[in-house]
């Protein structure tokens, strides 16, 4: 097992910059979800340290060794495929026994590593269908089976689950997280799944056009997203945009948003809040008064969308449209056209340098 | 209801039509290398005599022998030599890739008489000459293009993402096309490696430039005996040939099938 770090790499493909100076430390042990828009360089990223194309220029180290000139068959890495690329001419058992046989290990000790792996993605008595037989989550499985078996120093899963209908792919996201703890091994795992990345886990780098745009654990990045891209592809987020105040920032119609977290941005120049829909509390009459009405905000619901635990209100306020998720409490519902008061804390708004 | 049924009949009628017209001439050939009279005469009369004396036939049987040993040559080098140059036409990019590709299809439309005058021009400009060892060049350069295009067509249903999971696996370049892209495009090679058979052993044009009197092929032999004065040897040598022709294009379309299951 081992950490992985990449520092400053790029790789172009003609004019296109693939990636663009990335440097991100994968901690060992860890699960990291690369996660971005498609075009975004993720993929290119794990190719680049799987090792099926390497950097023009940087630094990547496994566990501390230089591998960036490695080819991908001596990286003693695993990967799972997006569409899990099992081998039809074999059986389970020999898909799972390839990476084993390849090296040369003797039969009996194959066997019993690939009955050991089979066991831990609960396939154990299907090592003898063939890859056409199972189904959607079965391979899966076993294209886990298959690079985990080996004994890799790190995981790398290229969108995995996303072949997978919502129901299995939330039963696979559980499994994958289960036998990734089990084994303790270092994974990176691409996804331009928000949710995806949010429940599984332990980093996130969010990346766009090449570039790395912010990493950190999923509550931080949630919390205190540092650019209106990581606010918005990272969850929900309503984002104001006005002149830096000091603590905050004034929107065009004059009124003062205040922001307790975030960028420090020089009074006068552009900037933008941040806030979380589910932070915003909705109400009729006058804000009740307290520590977290820091911010208020006058305005008219345009649309109620109705989920069942909660419902998503969009509120017009001086042109622009907001969103705020009210828990389903059983209070009374507010309709369409009604005046409301907007409130939250400034704990709740993140400050962002434009 | 009765128009389908109609239809239906009329379908069948037009299929039994073609296929007399397919196998017709050839089902009367047959039949006459069993009929005693040498003059198709009738009634038909049983015999296997006609077999018995192709059996006496030095010439017939050494054309014969010479056919199946460069028809089993030619196989094996084309089929080699051009699921070979298939994979590198897959795997790799290179320069003026498109353009030998393109090269690759028009030997199968030039006419084989002109392919032959080329080749027997070239073969005497060089030294070789006629006899069997130009004919065997001469049919695995008419081979080559069908094999290539047979093998190519399988690969182009490979995924790469097997090679690419093969190599991350820790498999070697020997160990990646030996393991997972030979068995994925070797129902290709074989259908390939059966066309390879039958445009060698079907080869008549090419061999008539190529052969001399002593090196010959079955094809060549059976026109020059027909043109001696015909008998019906040739009608038993033909029923034969036509019966391993025919088993081996029913095993091509066999393993065709094979190359579009999943």
């Amino acid at each position: 097992m081992a950490g992985v770090q990449v520092a400053n790499v790029s790789r172009s493909f003609g004019a296109h910059k693939a990636l663009d100076d990335v440097s991100i430390d994968f901690p060992d042990g860890g699960f990291y979800a690369l996660l971005g828009p498609s075009g975004s360089g993720k993929t290119t990223l794990l190719r680049q340290i799987a090792g099926f194309d390497f950097p023009d220029t940087g630094r990547i180290a496994i566990g501390g060794e230089s591998v960036e000139r490695v080819p991908v068959e001596k990286r003693r890495i695993g990967m799972v495929f997006q569409n899990y690329a099992l081998f039809p001419n074999m059986s389970v058992a020999e898909n799972v026994a390839f990476g084993l046989s390849v090296r040369g290990e003797p039969k009996a000790t194959i066997a019993a590593e690939v009955q050991r792996a089979l066991d831990l993605v609960q396939l154990g008595k299907l090592g003898g269908r063939r890859p056409h037989q199972l189904s959607g989550g079965q391979r899966q499985r076993v294209a886990l089976a298959r690079a985990i078996v080996t004994k890799p120093r790190v995981l790398l899963l290229d969108e995995p689950l996303g072949a997978l209908d919502k129901a299995l792919r939330v039963d696979m996201q559980i499994e994958l997280k289960r036998i990734q703890r089990e084994i303790g091994i270092t994974t990176i795992f691409v996804t331009h799944d928000q949710e995806e990345a949010l429940t599984m886990s332990d980093r996130i780098g969010i990346l766009r056009d090449g570039r790395l745009v912010q990493e950190g654990p999923p509550e931080e990045i949630y919390d205190r997203p540092q650019s209106e891209f990581a606010a918005t592809f990272l969850g929900d987020a309503n984002i104001f945009r006005g002149d830096a105040t000091g603590n905050g920032i004034r929107l065009p119609d004059g009124t003062a948003i205040a922001a307790a977290s975030g960028a420090s941005v020089a009074v006068g120049t552009k900037a933008s809040c941040a806030v979380r829909p589910e932070r915003i509390r909705i109400s009729t009459g006058a804000a009740t008064a307290g520590a977290d009405i820091a911010n208020v905000l006058k305005g008219r619901v345009s649309k109620r969308i109705f989920a069942g635990n909660n419902s998503t209100y969009f509120v017009d306020h001086d042109g622009q449209t907001l969103k705020v998720i009210v828990q389903n409490s059983g209070a009374e519902r507010l309709a369409e056209g009604q005046p409301v008061v907007l409130s939250w804390s400034s704990e709740s708004t993140v400050l962002i340098a434009a | 209801m009765t128009t389908t049924r109609i239809l239906e009949w009329l379908g069948r009628f037009y299929i039994f039509l073609l296929l007399a017209f397919l196998y017709l001439p050839i089902i009367i050939m047959a039949l006459m290398s069993f009929n005693a009279s040498p003059f198709y005469q009738l009634p038909f009369e049983w015999t296997t005599d006609w077999y018995a004396s192709l059996w006496q036939n030095d010439q017939l049987i050494s054309a014969t022998w010479n056919s199946i040993e460069i028809a089993i040559i030619t196989t094996i080098i084309s089929t080699l030599l051009g699921s070979m140059a298939s994979l590198a036409l897959y795997r790799y990019e290179f320069r003026g890739k498109k353009f030998l590709q393109a090269l690759l299809f028009p030997p199968i439309a030039i006419p084989w008489l002109i392919t032959g005058t080329a080749m027997l021009i070239f073969f005497f400009g060089i030294g070789i000459g006629r006899g069997l060892v130009a004919i065997l060049l001469g049919h695995v350069a008419l081979a080559l293009p069908y094999v290539i295009v047979v093998v190519s067509a399988r690969l182009q249903t490979f995924a790469p993402e097997l090679e690419e999971a093969a190599r991350s696996l820790g498999a070697n370049q020997w160990q990646v096309t030996n393991r997972v892209t030979l068995p994925w495009i070797m129902p290709g090679v074989i259908a390939g490696g059966l066309f390879a058979f039958a445009v060698s052993f079907d080869q008549f044009v090419v061999s008539y430039f190529l052969s001399t009197p002593g090196q010959t092929t079955l094809p060549v032999e059976i026109y020059a005996a027909i043109r001696k004065g015909f008998t019906p040897e040739i009608n038993a040598v033909s029923t034969i040939i036509i019966v391993v022709s025919m088993a081996l294009m029913l095993l091509t379309a066999r393993f065709f099938k094979f190359g579009g299951e999943k």
